[in-house]
């Protein structure tokens, strides 16, 4: 019996009036955890009762301390008939289980009703008290820390990390059991809602019972998602990185990690090569022990067999080299689970694609794979399993001796702003067709031409000018069909999408001038008779790799005079659009003196995109685009295709000014972050009513409606000037036909000509975004400007280097000016002199570590606030704070549902209120753990379906995110400086104040 | 391609103030549906909110808002189309529909959790939600806050130019504050604002509004028509002040929405000066006295000195009963000022008269009723002095 959970009903506020006629409810609540339930009384005649209950006390096993939710359910009593819901609210204890995170859970939570959304709010307490376990043969896995931040935790060190732990969980959908037939649409919510609940309960639990076995004590990156394959079952998995975790204490450097860390497993000994301080400055000392990297010779051990990282962002020389993108896919046809406890056939599946991601790495010269993620898309019986990432050398200082030293190339002395984009593989055995050159920066090592990656920007990369969010979309119709056939399709279809995605990223990082692209991600989402891809990603100018070649355009006819004419203005047009980009994103590369060597190789143009499935080999052959010339990029527009891209390539609309957006955590060539930050969810539901279309119409409306999103928002946020849309994160989904084909539309909605053909594709997409750099006000502005203007100069020479150092010059100049400019616009009160050229010795950092010199901190809120304000950002981090301490992982799943579609303001209201009370809840919880800050927040899933006849609709949404505790800089002034995990920025908010 | 849903959700929420102004002057384009919707007697008004929203739900119903923004000059310098400024404003329609219910009852708005709003801009919301039009309002002011009323409100509408959605919720918002409090005890501007966090100013004018509609003071009479809802609600302010239980210092368990009835009862007494021949001449003597050669309405100001005694004294011996009280305004312009703008009276003169009016009465010495004087004419002096304009 190694836990005692004890629960305290306090009180309600703002109940529904359940007794018409009194106007009145009579309200108790019942508390359930496991099969034990409590009741408190009934409080008679009252919209805000007062329980002030005893201590509910279960006793249980810590197994299910992890997996159960505690449920809280809020009634009303009817002496006569059966007592009414009001509404739930289920608590996720698993954050009071870690010593380290919270304590207690005490606050206000709104009572959720599935049907009718957030009715009045309880005060609850919840705590627990662990007896210690020495069972070896325990289930449990308490105390494991669970992190969705994809870096290692601000307040922690790492002081091993372990490797990839994945599982899965199948179970019945109860949605689909016979039952759902009979039963309310509350109950069965609620049914769905309890079991996914549980099920994301098991799985942190068995990821967590893994890690203790690799000798571990947290999870970092950890990502989980749901299948809903609707007949066939429902399926929860999970990835994320083994860590063991050190917390730092404030002001010393004294590890308490409270599991040994001689203790390994029996089967794969890992090597925990100590930290070596001397190789890094900093204190976020860091080693790696990837037990089976290269070989994976000897025995199968299940768990390390893959040497994957879910992190995208890491200690500055922990990555060695960049290979490239890995990615995988596989179409699958679902059948029905059969025995919910072996889930085979899921997992085989999976394998198969991580082996294949694998050896794409080790094609690639990589023995690791680093910003890795999965992910599925379903429709009907077809699935869609994509795996992704960045394949990549490590560090072998961190490893284990004499097995991967093979990479005798790794020099030392290699830079760390240029280091990472070294090619790791041998140049005279490419894995695919490249251009090399002579490392920009130090010249001494070979680079490619250009790097695509799924990681965040390393923070000591060099960077010229600044990114941008660079995003290619495409549209493939194809058949209807069942089964097989459907599923051939399918994957006939894959390759040739990811290579025109590919292609349409290749060309618009040239149109912006740029050769790198983070934070890769490609969606590519099935319908019943279309294919949607969306690849987005963050296009930055690496200083270290060559500048990019213009774009220039062939015809194969030259013989028409209006022809050759119609390709001049279009190369025109292309030519003027990249020296404007230039000038937009402050890209003034230093004049090359020279092309010092030219590849080995003669010069193709090559996919950097490692795909997998089984044409990929002919399709590398096909992409031979090149005319022989060095540095252009050649586009025929002889074929439609090509026609297309152009088209596409010229309909992007740049940003207004002050807009800057990116889809990684912080945007490259912008350091001047307030703490000014706002976070939102934006979903849009499209129906397309021509059932004949083309594929080049396809793709013109899906870009549309992508520009016209994007558009949106800036207009929606255009008080918030300057600020930066960072991780921007777009979902596509085409949902069911089923669903579609119970809708017919009244005509008001549909325009007359496409009404003909009212049914096909609905189109969704989900943003979020924070940005920083933004104010709400005009004093906030000022300060923000005179914050960059500080911490612009003091990026003036952020590295040794004199070469960079003069390149970043007149970036900064630019810079400056363009500040300046909007000074001028916004705030008339700063003068020119407060932008002052000091010198310093550091690059100021977007990270929190900066400094503040807060000196007027404007957003003063009036004391007294009955509610705590929490911050909500899909980043892992707060600009300008520091986070304290992580109270635990939020992952949170809820279902809506409505038969009243019209009175609630149609589908917009619908999910507009859905989303808001979602919004609600989570900060709710947030604050009930202490917190007052959510990071790395993400809305995994938000699954819609309407049936407006039947005035109905029902949305799916899981969220999850960490539970933080931040101070502002300013507040902890105080505090002695402690750990700087990015560059330490002293020196440089002295040389500016 | 059409859209089917868009909505666009912010963890703090972001208002534009302008677009606020919008939707609660009740730019919807709903206007006509409304107003044949008010002729089928809904009695719960959560019926009509969501017939509202379910307009709203149509791409339609916005229009208004969108094109008074768009010759607003939003789009400027934005590289936006009418359908994004379409999206933005359907986005903020529905926040906003979805704090009204808030907004109902401030306090709440205070500690929900459904929005997370900053405390400046909860402030704004109430403010503006519980501002009104001064030409609304003086139409319906001193009207019982009832459903028939309610049901007139679009000729209100038409009359005034205010939108029928803006009319309806500056009357459900006077009604609301009404009913709480109705029964509540204590000063009533006090219980105003912190019932409704509103601003001191903003409180007064509720408390004005809520005394006028509970003594049910005729305020719509042709005469009175010159007169604007501030010069009003000063003088709600006075009589609450001066004439209601709460007035004296006995702030214990009073209600400031009724006047007193044992002062009312007293000022029957006053009559006497009115009714004694010899009061009256000893009155009038007195005054004029006073008056001679400081103006130049001398010789009006004496003769009609008889008749408008007889005036402000009827007036006060009336009040007892509870329907001339509502006449109590139309007197004051019927039987004092008119007179005396007819006779050319300036401010200035009508200062000086009512001064020694009420003065000289002091010094009468059968005349027992000083106090009962006093707190009468104090009243009726600033006032008569704030409705004395053209």
């Amino acid at each position: 019996m190694p836990g005692k959970l004890k629960a305290k009903i306090v009180a309600g506020r703002h109940l529904p009036v359940m007794d018409r006629a009194s106007d009145l409810t009579d309200a108790f609540v019942e508390v359930k955890f496991g099969n034990t339930t409590f009741k408190t009384d009934v409080y008679p005649k009252s919209l805000n009762p007062q329980w002030n209950s005893e201590w509910f006390k279960f006793e249980v096993d810590d197994e299910d301390l992890q997996d159960e939710p505690l449920q809280i359910t809020v009634l009303d009593h009817d002496t006569y008939s059966a007592n009414d819901a009001i509404g739930k609210v289920y608590i996720d204890i698993d954050p009071l289980l870690s010593s380290e995170a919270a304590t207690v859970i005490s606050g206000w939570f709104p009572i959720y009703d599935t049907i009718h959304g957030i009715r009045g709010e309880i005060n609850v307490l919840v705590k627990v008290d662990l007896f210690n376990d020495l069972n070896r043969f325990r289930q449990s896995s308490c105390g494991v820390k669970f992190f969705c931040t994809t870096s290692i935790p601000r307040c922690y060190r790492a002081a091993l990390v372990h490797g990839f732990v994945e599982e899965l969980v199948v179970n019945e959908d109860p949605e689909y059991q016979w039952i759902d037939r009979i039963r309310t649409p509350r109950a069965s919510n609620e049914a769905r809602q309890r079991l996914i609940s549980l099920m994301s309960g098991e799985l942190q639990r068995k990821i967590g019972l893994k890690v203790l076995e690799m000798g571990g004590n947290a999870v970092v990156g950890y990502l989980q998602c749901f299948d809903l394959e609707g007949e066939s079952g429902l399926v929860v998995r999970a990835i994320g990185t083994a860590c063991t975790l050190d917390k730092l204490i404030p002001g010393s450097e004294i590890k308490e990690s409270p599991l040994a860390h001689g203790c390994r497993s029996s089967h794969n000994s890992p090597v925990h090569s100590a930290c070596s301080s001397q190789r890094l400055s900093h204190s976020q000392n860091f080693s790696v022990s990837v037990p089976t990297l290269v070989f994976t010779e000897g025995g199968s051990p299940r768990i390390c067999e893959f040497p994957f990282f879910t992190l995208t962002c890491f200690p500055p020389g922990f990555l060695v080299h960049i290979g490239g993108v890995v990615s995988a896919r596989s179409v699958k046809l679902l059948d029905r689970i059969h025995n919910p406890d072996e889930p085979e056939t899921r997992d085989a599946w999976w394998e198969e694609i991580r082996q294949e991601i694998k050896s794409h790495a080790k094609a690639l010269g990589c023995h690791a794979v680093v910003g890795y993620s999965e992910s599925t898309t379903i429709c009907e019986e077809v699935c869609i399993l994509s795996a992704s990432g960045t394949a990549a050398m490590l560090n072998p200082r961190f490893m284990r001796e004499g097995s991967v030293c093979v990479y005798s190339r790794f020099d030392d002395a290699s830079p760390p702003s240029c280091g990472f984009c070294h090619i790791p593989y041998d140049e005279f055995n490419m894995p695919f067709p490249a251009q090399l050159t002579y490392c920009y920066h130090c010249r001494r090592q070979k680079v490619p031409d250009v790097l695509f990656t799924t990681i965040d920007l390393p923070a000591e990369a060099a960077v010229t000018g600044k990114g941008c969010l660079i995003q290619a979309r495409l549209c493939r119709t194809k058949k209807k069909a069942q089964g097989e056939v459907n599923a051939t399709a399918i994957s006939n279809l894959l390759p040739f999408m990811e290579y025109e995605l590919h292609t349409q990223l290749m060309n618009k990082l040239k149109l912006r001038c740029m050769n790198a692209l983070f934070g890769l991600r490609i969606q590519i989402s099935v319908g019943e008779n279309m294919l949607l891809g969306l690849a987005s990603a963050t296009g930055v100018y690496l200083s270290a790799l060559p500048a990019p070649g213009g774009i220039q355009i062939a015809g194969k006819t030259p013989s028409d005079l209006s022809y050759d004419q119609h390709i001049s203005t279009m190369q025109k047009r292309i030519n003027d659009t990249i020296a404007m980009n230039k000038e937009l994103y402050n890209i003034h590369p230093p004049e090359c003196i020279e092309e010092v060597v030219g590849s080995p190789i003669p010069d193709r143009q090559r996919s950097r995109l490692f795909r997998s499935t089984s044409e990929s080999s002919d399709e590398l052959s096909e992409l031979d685009l090149s005319h022989g010339k060095k540095d252009a990029f050649v586009l025929e527009i002889d074929d439609t295709d090509a026609v297309e891209d152009i088209q596409s390539l010229l309909t992007d609309a740049p940003m207004p000014a002050g807009f800057y957006s990116c889809n990684t955590e912080v945007m490259p060539g912008i350091y001047n972050w307030t703490s000014g930050l706002q976070m939102f969810t934006s979903v849009r539901v499209y129906r397309l009513n021509n059932a004949n279309l083309t594929n080049q119409g396809l793709n013109k409306i899906f870009t549309d409606l992508c520009e016209n999103l994007l558009k949106s928002l800036y207009f929606k946020l255009r008080s918030m000037i300057p600020c930066c849309l960072c991780h921007l994160n777009f979902t596509v989904a085409v949902p069911e036909e089923e669903l579609i084909q119970v809708r017919r539309h009244t005509p008001k909605n549909t325009s007359p000509i496409l009404f003909i053909f009212p049914i096909n594709i609905l189109i969704k997409l989900c943003v979020f975004v924070c940005f920083p750099g933004s104010g709400e006000n005009e004093e906030q502005l000022q300060f923000s400007m005179e914050l960059c203007g500080e911490s612009t100069s003091s990026n003036n020479q952020p590295t040794a280097k004199p070469s960079v150092s003069s390149v970043d010059y007149g970036s900064f100049a630019d810079r400056c000016s363009t500040w300046l400019e909007l000074l001028r616009l916004k705030a008339h009160t700063i003068r020119r002199g407060s932008v002052k050229t000091t010198s310093s010795s550091e690059r100021c950092s977007p990270l929190p570590e900066v400094r503040s010199r807060s000196l007027r901190s404007t957003r003063s809120l009036p004391c007294g606030a009955p509610v705590t304000v929490v911050k909500m950002t899909p980043l892992s981090f707060l600009p300008r704070t520091r986070i304290v301490k992580y109270l635990g992982i939020i992952n949170m799943f809820f279902i809506r549902e409505t038969t009243s579609l019209r009175e609630e303001g149609g589908v917009s209201g619908f999910l507009h209120s859905f989303i808001a009370e979602v919004f609600a809840m989570v900060r709710a919880h947030v604050a009930a753990l202490g917190g007052n800050a959510v990071v790395s927040y993400s809305m995994k899933e938000c699954v819609f379906m309407e049936n407006p006849n039947k005035n109905q609709a029902q949305c799916l949404i899981n969220v999850s995110g960490d539970a933080v505790i931040f101070v502002r800089e300013s507040d902890q002034e105080a505090i002695p400086p402690l750990i700087t995990c990015g560059q330490t920025s002293t020196t440089g908010a002295d040389g500016t104040t | 391609m059409s859209v089917e849903l868009d909505v666009f959700v912010v963890n703090t929420t972001i208002m534009d103030e302008e677009v606020y102004q919008l939707w609660l002057d009740g730019y919807t384009g709903l206007g006509h549906n409304i107003n044949q919707l008010t002729h089928i007697d809904i009695l719960d008004t959560v019926i009509h909110q969501s017939y509202e929203s379910c307009y709203l739900s149509a791409p339609s119903s916005v229009n208004d808002a969108v094109k008074v923004r768009m010759e607003g000059g939003v789009l400027e310098g934005c590289e936006a189309s009418a359908e994004v400024l379409h999206s933005d404003t359907m986005d903020q329609y529905r926040t906003f529909q979805m704090c009204e219910r808030l907004l109902h009852s401030p306090v709440k708005l205070a500690n929900q959790l459904l929005f997370q709003i900053p405390p400046h801009r909860q402030v704004m919301l109430i403010e503006r939600y519980y501002a009104f039009d001064s030409v609304f309002v003086r139409e319906v002011l001193g009207k019982k806050l009832s459903k028939g009323t309610k049901k007139d409100l679009d000729d209100v509408s038409a009359k005034t130019g205010v939108t029928l959605k803006s009319c309806r919720r500056q009357f459900d918002n006077f009604k609301r504050v009404f009913k709480v409090v109705e029964e509540l005890k204590g000063p009533l501007v006090e219980n105003i604002r912190q019932h409704f966090l509103l601003s001191d100013k903003l409180a007064r004018d509720y408390a004005a509004i809520v005394f006028f509609a509970n003594n049910r003071f005729e305020t719509g009479k042709k005469k009175l028509h010159y007169l604007t809802f501030q010069d009003f609600a000063f003088c709600a302010g006075q009589l609450i002040s001066n004439w209601t239980v709460g007035a004296l210092d006995n702030m214990v368990e009073d209600m400031d929405v009724d006047l007193e009835k044992e002062f009312l009862q007293d000022l029957k007494e006053l009559k006497i000066l009115i009714t004694d021949r010899d009061l009256l001449d000893q009155h009038k003597s007195l005054v004029c006295t006073a008056l001679r050669g400081k103006t130049k309405a001398f010789n009006e100001m004496e003769a009609n000195f008889k008749n408008l005694s007889r005036g402000l004294v009827n007036i006060a011996a009336k009040l007892t009963n509870t329907k001339e009280v509502r006449d109590f305004f139309i007197d004051l312009v019927e039987k004092f000022i008119e007179p005396c703008r007819s006779d050319k009276w300036t401010a200035g003169d009508m200062r000086l008269y009512l001064t020694h009016y009420t003065n000289s009465a002091h010094v009468l010495d059968t005349f027992k009723h000083q106090v009962v004087w006093d707190r009468y004419m104090g009243v009726i002096k600033s006032c008569i002095l704030k409705m004395y304009h053209d």
